[in-house]
């Protein structure tokens, strides 16, 4: 398969997952900043509407072009705007020129379901939001990620390219499982203690439980009340998970093995490490130790092996350029708050 | 001029002897019927995606080329004749090229004007004193041919370069045999289905000497190239890789391609991109289509390129009168089929015939393709005409001119029901060890009355062409 092939199909769909993760944050961020009044901490409700877009490391970016941060420039950037390359519009557009450049490689149904995502979001704009409400567009993008994952997987040939495709998937899927957490673990305006403390982690952490379809999930495998440290479990150790960092690093793993065959690739002892490092981890030494290095060291694990996939695969050996990443800038996760806390 | 001739219908109104199963057809379905089929064969098209964008208009803007359900049908007897005319003149039109490439014995023979090739800007330098395997230039050769008032066949031009609209070919068939499958029940037609089987053969063939098994691929300037559904096609259809420059390198006069599995070697491209694109190092230095060094491999006979560069000066306007002069001079045969009269306008008497009569004439640039940059002298203004008149005195060695052909008609759908409408007909000629005229072609159809302007870019649609094995 020629490299260009495998770049495109891999970005098609890391594009189409970056577009549902963004969705998801964006229902997160929503359902948090309807924190009922009582409990609000006196502060603008701008606060988890900041805290979304640093989680992105997209604060800068999002003051300079807008003059200031509220719920309608932080939903223009993340949804709408043409301008940010990792939008959902952005990230819909750009999965569906990949597909049309590799219409030789992927099932008509495949191209023709992108091209449906797509001329419903050129459709959307500021006044659609209103008219049709937020949270309808947000499933929307959810249910167009699925349906292109199902017909994926219902009409691709398990081929190099199906394989790339889900390389795609999975690297981008783990970077949302961090940033995600990031979102929820980083509200430093808690108080210390006390029934508000209580019922706003609640709130917080059921939240982005609810916005992961977790929630179910977690209460299967926990029988106790939501707990940060039980959803930082779900969301990075737990393989129940399908979206958790071990779901996808072991996925990768898998298909990056797959894709080497008999050979001996540097990239493969990568993922298998970083999977085995997921696999073998408990979440209360992890927060023992400090979740926020932990988080860190993962998130710098998973852009070298994404650098070490491109450079395997996307660029032969004679080649000297390398093709431009379109990639959001990560904002470490900072000011953690968690208690060392096991749960049951 | 004032006579018609119209492909269906007789002079008296009947349909012809070939027409007759469709015409029965055509009379024995409702019109509900026919108007489900026709949006039909829309919402396939759509969805299969056989769109193009057109140049000028905003990217994303893929339109469909109108497909029109009445066939042009050919005759048997006459397709026996075009086949034989077509292999006579892409044979002669490649021995041609060879000669102005090697000995160019038909210029010192003075049969054509050695200026007029020498000094051709399609007249590729870098090509002089090179083998190429098999002394073919022109693999794939699209001739366009029109019929006139008489009902006699005129090769109107020859594509050499890299001519395109095989897809529609192929596509409109599996259309109509979709739409009306009891009319491939009840006639004999000829199959085009393995146009793409015949296509990797012959570049297959066309291989360096030594490689027994070589690895083919389609080279595209890319996505946002007009033609582009047709080069991905093409590319899935043979089962080929389809590439763009950059996903070729050149090292030690070999070509490459780069593989998720490392470099792989290339032996065989077939380019849809222009000579001027194709390597930066030798032609246009700005090209960033190409594959720099790629003339070099080409040179060494390390990789083959169909089209050859330098077909151009083969299928240029102001070369195309002296074609039947090359059939005579390489073939010893007299042309089969017959070029349309031609004034060239840098001889001085056709100049002073031409500019007196331009309201009569269809005047063309040498170098013009698309349908633009010629003037229709009946259905322009007498402005347009001044104005071209001005154009054509500032460089008269730039223009041709033809009679206005009134071109044969076609019934065609249209708003208010079917209506003649002017066609014309490319067939495509392969020429490997062996030279093949595929039985069809794309038939043109110019969709505004009266219209001669047949290009897609200019409102042509297409119809399916049927040649009848008896």
């Amino acid at each position: 398969m020629l490299c260009r092939t495998a770049d495109d199909l891999y970005w098609v769909s890391r594009h189409m997952e970056r577009a549902e993760n963004t969705a998801r944050l964006i229902d997160v961020t929503t359902r948090i900043a309807m924190l009922p009044e009582r409990l609000d901490r006196g502060k603008a409700e701008a606060a988890p509407w900041r805290r979304a877009l640093d989680a992105l490391g997209a604060v800068e970016t999002c003051q300079k072009r807008y003059g200031g941060i509220d719920a309608d420039s932080v939903l223009d950037h993340l949804l709408l705007s043409p301008d940010n390359p990792s939008s959902i519009y952005s990230c819909l557009r750009a999965a569906r020129e990949a597909a049309r450049a590799q219409r030789v490689a992927i099932t008509s149904e495949m191209y023709e379901d992108l091209n449906t995502s797509w001329l419903e979001m050129r459709g959307l704009g500021a006044a659609s939001i209103g008219r049709e409400g937020l949270s309808n567009i947000l499933e929307r993008v959810k249910s167009r990620s699925a349906s292109f994952r199902g017909v994926t997987i219902g009409t691709l040939g398990r081929g190099e390219g199906y394989h790339f495709m889900q390389l795609g998937v999975f690297i981008e899927r783990a970077e949302w499982a961090i940033r995600l957490l990031d979102v929820v673990g980083s509200d430093g305006d808690l108080p210390e203690t006390g029934e508000a403390r209580d019922t706003i982690e609640y709130f917080q952490w059921s939240a982005l439980l609810q916005s992961l379809s977790a929630f179910e999930t977690y209460r299967r495998l926990h029988r106790q009340s939501v707990t940060p440290a039980g959803v930082a479990e779900v969301m990075l150790l737990h393989d129940a998970n399908p979206r958790s960092l071990q779901t996808c690093t072991h996925s990768l793993h898998q298909v990056l093995s797959t894709l080497a065959g008999d050979k001996t690739l540097e990239v493969v002892r990568q993922a298998g490490a970083l999977s085995a490092h997921t696999r073998y981890a408990r979440i209360d030494e992890i927060i023992a130790d400090g979740l926020e290095p932990w988080l860190q060291n993962a998130m710098e694990r998973l852009d070298r092996l994404g650098n070490a996939i491109h450079r395997q695969f996307m660029t032969a050996a004679d080649a000297t350029e390398t093709r431009p990443q379109i990639k959001a800038p990560f904002r470490p996760p900072s000011q953690l708050q968690f208690q060392a806390q096991t749960p049951a | 001029m004032t006579q018609r001739f119209d492909e269906m219908h007789d002079d008296a109104g009947a349909p012809r002897p070939h027409y007759r199963v469709f015409d029965e057809w055509l009379r024995n379905t409702s019109g509900p019927v026919i108007q489900n089929k026709r949006h039909e064969a829309e919402i396939a098209f759509h969805r299969v995606g056989i769109t193009f964008s057109v140049y000028g208009e905003e990217s994303g803007n893929e339109r469909l080329i109108p497909f029109d359900m009445v066939p042009r049908i050919v005759p048997a007897a006459e397709w026996r004749m075009l086949e034989a005319g077509l292999r006579q003149r892409v044979h002669a039109l490649n021995l041609f090229l060879g000669d102005v490439y090697g000995e160019q014995r038909i210029l010192h023979d003075g049969r054509v004007p050695a200026d007029l090739v020498l000094n051709n800007a399609e007249f590729r330098r870098e090509m002089c004193d090179l083998r190429v395997p098999g002394g073919v230039y022109s693999h794939i050769s699209g001739i366009d041919l029109v019929r006139a008032g008489n009902g006699e066949y005129y090769v109107l031009e020859d594509n050499l370069r890299v001519p395109s609209g095989v897809s529609y070919m192929l596509e409109n068939r599996r259309m109509m045999a979709r739409l009306i499958p009891e009319l491939f029940a009840r006639q004999q037609i000829a199959p085009v289905e393995r146009y793409p089987d015949a296509l990797l053969s012959t570049l297959r063939e066309a291989a360096p000497e030594g490689i027994d098994d070589p690895v083919v691929a389609v080279l595209t300037p890319g996505s946002a190239n007009s033609a582009y559904f047709e080069h991905a096609f093409l590319a899935q259809q043979m089962g080929v890789e389809l590439v763009e420059g950059a996903d070729l390198f050149v090292r030690d006069d070999t070509v490459y391609a780069r593989t998720t599995r490392g470099p792989q070697r290339v032996h065989v491209i077939y380019r849809r991109i222009n000579d001027d694109y194709l390597d930066p190092t030798v032609f246009r230095a700005e090209s960033m289509l190409g594959v720099p060094g790629l003339f070099g491999a080409y040179r060494a006979g390390r990789v083959t390129l169909a089209n050859a560069p330098g077909t151009g000066v083969g299928d240029d306007k102001s070369v195309y009168p002296y074609v039947p002069e090359m059939i005579r001079f390489y073939l010893s045969e007299e042309p089969i089929l017959h070029n349309v009269p031609t004034w060239q306008l840098r001889k001085e008497d056709d100049l002073r015939y031409v500019l007196d009569h331009l309201s009569e004439l269809v005047v063309k640039e040498v170098h013009g393709a698309g349908g633009y940059g010629m003037l229709v002298g009946p259905a322009s203004t007498k402005a347009e005409i001044e104005e071209f008149r001005q154009r054509i005195l500032a460089h008269p060695s730039n223009y041709i001119a033809q009679p206005t052909l009134s071109l044969s008609t076609c019934p065609t759908f249209v708003e208010s029901g079917l209506a003649p409408r002017h066609i014309d007909l490319r067939p495509y000629v392969l020429s490997g060890k062996r030279i093949q005229a595929m039985p069809g072609g794309l038939t043109r159809v110019a969709l505004r009355e009266g219209s001669l302007v047949v290009n897609s870019s200019q409102g042509g649609g297409t119809k399916d062409t049927w040649v009848l094995e008896s």
